[in-house]
């Protein structure tokens, strides 16, 4: 009896430690760390389509010179971006990322408006995979891009809230992580949809 | 006041909450004609046929036909569906959802992230655009969707196995048979600290049940937690009478069960999605 009444502060500790959110908000981040890789691992894969596209872009439509370069200045700018997990706690990483992103994004689309004029390269077999492959990947990057931004606001939501602010502040010291913002000029910049 | 005019400024109040953006329709079978475009004696054979090949490998294929987008966009809609209906298995991602547009003629292959490496973009545009898109052309849409649908099989067979015991992995149940162990659990705790001393059951059920709560839906909110306590304490001092009385001879209180599981099952017989994840591969087109 003594040594069970002994053992009433581990429980109760226990249950605190689970009511205050300690393991909600680490899980939490886990989330948005998580989110973020499948973020970047998206803008990847369109990084790596790009070479294919100029190429048979090249073939058909040699008069667009300047488009196809703007892809591949653009392209090269965002490969030579490095970035870390750490870009999830320093906000203008996080910009400079969409940025740069955002650069390809509307010099991709300027490529696909300029296509539109070469009927024999819309009808080649390889571009037409390609366009699908580029619209799949395009569909990913805002699955990927909605899905961050939902953890985010979870996260954050998790770590400013009583009483899980309270554990924050005194024991875990985990930062506030930022969202995308919707794409600067996408209102503008032609859609990349074929 | 009337009832109607009481109710008729609420759902004006809603509407707007609705047509910003389609509504995912409910999951009711594998083939979901929305637009009533599939004949019944294919809407059957395709549903068998559906069936027959998940049983054999575990893949879950569905089809959702909606009389419009109004206004959404296909990409958005069905990831949104894919999101919703959990097609394919948990940790396999193999699921693909087949979503048409009747108005828009727009057509999109949803692959689960499991099945990408056998169906990627590549093969799912060529599937709309070579296999179907003749047949949808000529208002063929049973065969189309049929053809669409054997590409699919043809396609992700062999990828997976289904193995014995899928079915009863499904989160859902899961989650009730979670929290039934855990207040199971809590329950024999509470009878065994109570045949020491009552409080102690008490104590037992005001820390055991909003703690089995919390373990399976850790996002519950302190309010519902702190009620849970007090339910608990209520319920552990309960339990202790019980046991007490139990030991006395009576034996019949146990089998009454008293902690009401039956809110949490599922309702069964139906089809479901085995929480297949996805990452919005696959392609759209138009026919």
């Amino acid at each position: 009896m003594k040594r069970l009444i002994s053992k009433i502060p581990f429980i109760l500790l226990l249950a605190l430690l689970s009511g205050c959110g300690y393991n909600t908000m680490q899980a939490n981040e886990e989330a948005v760390i998580a989110a973020w890789g499948n973020v970047e691992s998206s803008y990847q894969r369109r990084a790596d389509l790009i070479p294919n596209l100029v190429e048979v872009v090249k073939g058909y439509a040699k008069h667009e010179a300047d488009t196809l370069k703007a892809v591949t200045e653009a392209r090269a700018k965002v490969g030579s971006m490095q970035v870390t997990k750490d870009v999830l706690n320093d906000p203008a990483t996080l910009n400079k990322f969409q940025q740069v992103q955002g650069e390809l994004s509307g010099a991709l689309s300027r490529l696909m408006v300029v296509v539109e004029k070469y009927p024999d390269l819309k009808a080649n077999q390889n571009f037409i995979d390609l366009q699908k492959q580029l619209e799949g990947t395009e569909n990913r990057i805002n699955v990927a891009r909605e899905r961050y931004n939902q953890s985010v606001q979870v996260f954050n939501t998790s770590i400013r809230t009583f009483p899980n602010s309270m554990t924050n502040s005194m024991i875990l010291h985990l930062q506030r992580k930022e969202a995308f913002k919707a794409e600067e000029g996408a209102k503008t910049a032609p859609k990349v949809k074929f | 006041m009337s009832f109607k005019s009481f109710i008729m400024p609420l759902i004006l109040f809603l509407l707007p909450l609705t047509a910003l953006a389609l509504d995912v329709p409910q999951l009711a079978g594998r083939i979901n004609d929305y637009a009533r475009i599939l004949s019944p004696g294919a809407t059957t054979m395709l549903e068998q046929k559906l069936a027959a090949f998940e049983q054999d490998q575990s893949t879950q294929v569905v089809v959702l036909i909606v009389p419009s987008l109004q206004g959404d966009d296909i990409d958005q809609f069905a990831i949104r569906v894919a999101d919703q209906w959990k097609i394919g298995q948990k940790g396999k991602d193999n699921g693909v959802i087949l979503v048409m547009a009747q108005a828009e003629k727009k057509v999109r292959i949803e692959v689960g992230m499991g099945l990408q490496g056998v169906l990627p973009d590549i093969t799912a545009g060529r599937i709309i655009r070579d296999v179907m898109r003749p047949y949808l052309r000529i208002g063929d849409f049973d065969r189309g969707v049929e053809a669409g649908i054997e590409a699919i099989m043809a396609a992700t067979r062999g990828e997976f196995k289904a193995t014995p015991g899928e079915r009863a992995q499904r989160p859902k149940h899961r989650d009730a048979s979670t929290f039934l162990t855990f207040l199971l659990f809590t329950g024999i705790a509470a009878a065994a600290l109570g045949s020491v001393s009552r409080p102690m059951a008490g104590v037992a059920g005001a820390i055991g049940l909003p703690l089995s709560a919390f373990m399976v839906f850790p996002g519950l909110a302190l309010t519902y937690l702190l009620i849970l306590g007090a339910v608990g304490l209520v319920a552990g001092f309960l339990i202790s009478f019980l046991a007490l009385f139990g030991r006395g001879g009576g034996g019949g209180y146990w089998g009454g069960g008293g902690f009401g599981g039956g809110g949490f099952s599922s309702g069964g017989g139906g089809f479901l999605g085995g929480g297949g994840g996805f990452d919005g591969g696959g392609a759209s087109d138009g026919w």
